[in-house]
Order: C-alpha cells, then structure tokens, then sequence
C-alpha cells in the first residue's frame, strides 16, 4: 500500500463497467498491452530511451474496500523495459491506474446483474497513457470515464474532516489556497494552520463522535476566516477555496490528490467515493 | 442608479430596488432591464447591502419589488444578503421580495450550499429564480420576468396580487 502514498494522482469518476471479470484480468493484461503498443506505433507515446517492449499488469488491491459490498480493487500498471547504458534490462513501472470503490452503497443498490461498480479512478503518470489506458476500458466495458473536479463546498469538508484525524508523527500544517479573480492577474492567496491550533479549534466545533454536520464544517472555516480577516482586512469567504493540504491528504479542486498518511486511507476515499458517485448519477 | 420623472401621484412609476455585492453584475441587469420594452415608467435602484443610508429616506421613493442578488459562489455575498433581509420591513415578504440565485452552473465553484439557499427562500417566503446573467439571451429572459413581477408587485395588472402571484411562484417550485 506503500506506493499509493506521496504520489500525485489524477482523479476520475467513472460509470459502470460492463461485463468486467475478475477472472479474465490475464488475458485483460495481454489485450491491453497489444493496445499500447499499438497505439505507441502511431506515434502517440513520448517516452525517451530504447524500449525494448511494454506489459501491462492487472491486479487487485486487498483492502481498499468499505463494506463487503464494495467490490475488490483493481490496479493497472505500465511496466516498461528498458536498457540501462551498461546493457542491462530493466523493468519499471512508468504509470498507474487504480479502481476502487469504498462504501459506494448508494450506487450499488441500482446496479443491474452485469455490472462491476468501481467508480473511482486514480491515475499516476503520462497524460498520454491515461487517456490509451482510459479509451481501451471505454471501449472494452462500455463505461465512460470524467476528470473528477470538486467544488470549494467539498473541500472545506475535507479540510474540517482531514483536520479532525489524530495523527502521531509528522503533523503538517494545515494549508488553504483562495484563488481570487483579480484582472489581470489571478491572485492565490495561501493560509497556513498550525496543525495543533487547527485540530484544537476541530474540537470545539465538532459535536457528535464520528458525525460531521454542515453547521460544523460552515462554522470551523468561519472561525478561521474571520481570524484571517482580523489581521488582515481580507474577506476569503468572498474568494475561492481551490486546495486544501493536511497531514493526511492534498487535494486541489482540479481533481489531483496526494495522500501522505495510510492510516486514513479509507476515510479519504469514501469521501472521493461519495463525490465520483454524486458525479456520474 | 437610473431616475425616471415622476409628477407626484399622476404617472404610472414602479421602483425596483437590487441588492447585491456583485456590483458589475447588478449594473448590466439593470441596464438590460430598462433596455425593455414596456409602457410604464420604471426606475431601478442598486445597493451592496441593506440598511440603504437613512440620509435619503425622506426622498426615497416606496419600493414595488426587492431583488436579492445571491451568488452561490461567494459565501460573503450570501452572509451580507442574510444579514440584509434583517432590515428588510416584513410587510415585503407577502410578495414583494424575490431571490435571483446566479452562479450554479459551474458546480465546481460553488461555495454556497444549495440547501441554505432554498432554506432561505422558504424561511422569507420568496421565489427563488435561477439564471446565469452573464449570457446575455437570459439576461434578457430574466430581466422580462423580472419586469412582470415588478408590474404585478406595483400593483398595475388587475386582479393578480403580489400575494398571489408569489405563492404561485413557490409552488411551482416545490414540485
């Protein structure tokens, strides 16, 4: 699960895919890399240095899942060969793609027979591969893949949420970009929490154990912007929350996200789950 | 800020008053409104916020129709119309008040929750109209509605009451 973490990954909801089989993931593996391949020849791919041939590997991720219902992850990675100056062969991978759905209750309940539920999608690495590796699985399972943007709403949530987990080591501080329209130039504004004030003020907002209401999360960025306004005269509620970067996770409102803690994982993407799933219905 | 000449008491007038802290946006609605063709005389008056200065009161005209201009994607625009409507006499919710929510299309800007927004309309009593009033085909559309309201509000369309109308208004959009 290591290598999930300190990475920047490109966020995508995806719709249901159609007749999808766990079974079949080597033969997926063989398809998919006669695919790029192909799709390399065209002249679309970028890589620099002699590549000697490129394999895809399916897998699925143990763990990554809320409930029972929730089906098992899967994980797509690019693995290229390559010469080394000293006439050795080595294999690296050079792009990742994982599926993955945690506690997606709401979408499982419509689903019809042959459909495989994995509305999340995150990617690491070249543009390019992304969208070979995004147009096989649309062609191959009818599904239909959208860059997963999230509104300034969704991310005071999780600023108030991620703000909220206890961690032991490495309390970063807890950092809000603004973007504010500004001709000609937009300008971003970055605030940072320290993360013992941050949590510390969490705790009073919040009421319930393991409950978080909108109330709480409105009153935990009001207190924090009236703070902000207090010494400097700026009204960022007028502004635009554009990232957000706790200890546990950064996430920027394009949809790409850096996950830094593991302890939280599941936590952060429900949360991801629940928005890829609000995005497709 | 736009004046028409009214003689006291003899000419048809209907005041409409905007509230908002959008101001560019506040500005071209008013224009486009007055672009309108219509038979009565109108005059629009724009404000950031509620109370207006009282130094004006004694010539200030009486209002026909407020509209509450809330931008979902600036959450100090929704916070300063909320501590507006404070100063806003009650006799105006029968009718007389109505809520322009712009800014929903680009879901990813949104800072303000849908669900305060249609809270607010049901705790004043008012119609919520959504528009996005940078295109200029529904500016247009909206200012016309807007017109009609403000007819009905002055009270120059027989036998339709801003009561009435406004309840007719929120019904439709309960459903």
């Amino acid at each position: 699960m290591a290598f999930l973490l300190r990475k920047q990954w490109a966020l995508y909801s995806v719709t249901p895919l159609y007749k999808f089989s766990y079974a079949n993931m080597k033969e997926y593996s063989r398809h998919l890399s006669a695919f790029v391949a192909a799709e390399k020849q065209k002249g679309l791919a970028m890589v620099v240095g002699i590549d000697l041939s490129i394999k895809v590997i399916f897998s699925t991720l143990l763990g990554l899942k809320g409930t029972d219902r929730d089906q098992a992850a899967i994980l797509v990675q690019i693995a290229s060969k390559t010469q080394t100056i000293s006439g050795k062969e080595e294999e690296k991978v050079v792009w990742s793609g994982w599926f993955c759905c945690v506690f997606g209750d709401e979408l499982l309940e419509n689903v019809p027979e042959d459909f495989i539920c994995l509305p999340l999608f995150l990617a690491n690495g070249a543009e390019t591969y992304t969208a070979i590796i995004g147009t096989w699985f649309q062609k191959t399972f009818d599904c239909c893949f959208s860059r997963l943007t999230i509104s300034p709403l969704n991310l005071a949530w999780m600023a108030a949420m991620w703000t909220g987990y206890k961690v032991d080591s490495h309390a970063v501080a807890t950092e809000l970009i603004f973007s504010v329209p500004c001709i000609p130039q937009r300008l971003d504004i970055s605030y940072a929490i320290h993360p013992e004030d941050a949590q510390a003020l969490w705790d009073t907002v919040q009421n319930t154990q393991g409950e978080v209401t909108q109330e709480e999360v409105d009153l935990f960025m009001d207190c924090l912007y009236s703070h902000f306004h207090r010494h400097f005269k700026i009204h960022l509620s007028a502004t635009r929350l554009v990232k957000v970067s706790t200890s546990i996770a950064s996430v920027h409102s394009d949809g790409n996200l850096k996950i830094l803690q593991s302890k939280y994982l599941i936590g952060v993407l429900m949360l991801l789950t629940e928005l890829a799933i609000l995005q497709i219905q | 800020m736009t004046e028409s000449r009214t003689k006291l008491g003899v000419e048809k007038g209907c005041v409409n008053q905007l509230v908002g802290t959008d101001e560019d946006l506040q500005r071209q609605l008013a224009q486009t409104i007055l672009k309108e063709k219509k038979d009565f005389k109108i005059s629009i008056h724009l404000a950031t916020s509620l109370p207006l200065p009282a130094e004006r009161d004694h010539i200030r005209p009486r209002i026909d129709l407020i509209v509450f201009m809330i931008n979902v994607q600036s959450k100090y625009g929704f916070k300063n119309i909320e501590a507006s409507l404070a100063h806003v006499d009650a006799n105006f919710f029968l009718g007389k008040v109505c809520f322009l929510v712009t800014g929903v299309g680009r879901v990813n800007h949104c800072s303000v929750d849908m669900s305060a927004v249609r809270k607010l309309g049901d705790v004043y009593c008012s119609p919520l109209v959504f528009c996005e009033l940078e295109l200029e085909g529904i500016r247009i559309s909206t200012a016309q509605r807007l017109l009609r309201m403000l007819q009905i509000c002055a009270g120059h369309v027989p036998g339709v009451s801003a009561l009435f109308f406004s309840s007719l208004m929120r019904s439709s959009n309960d459903e």
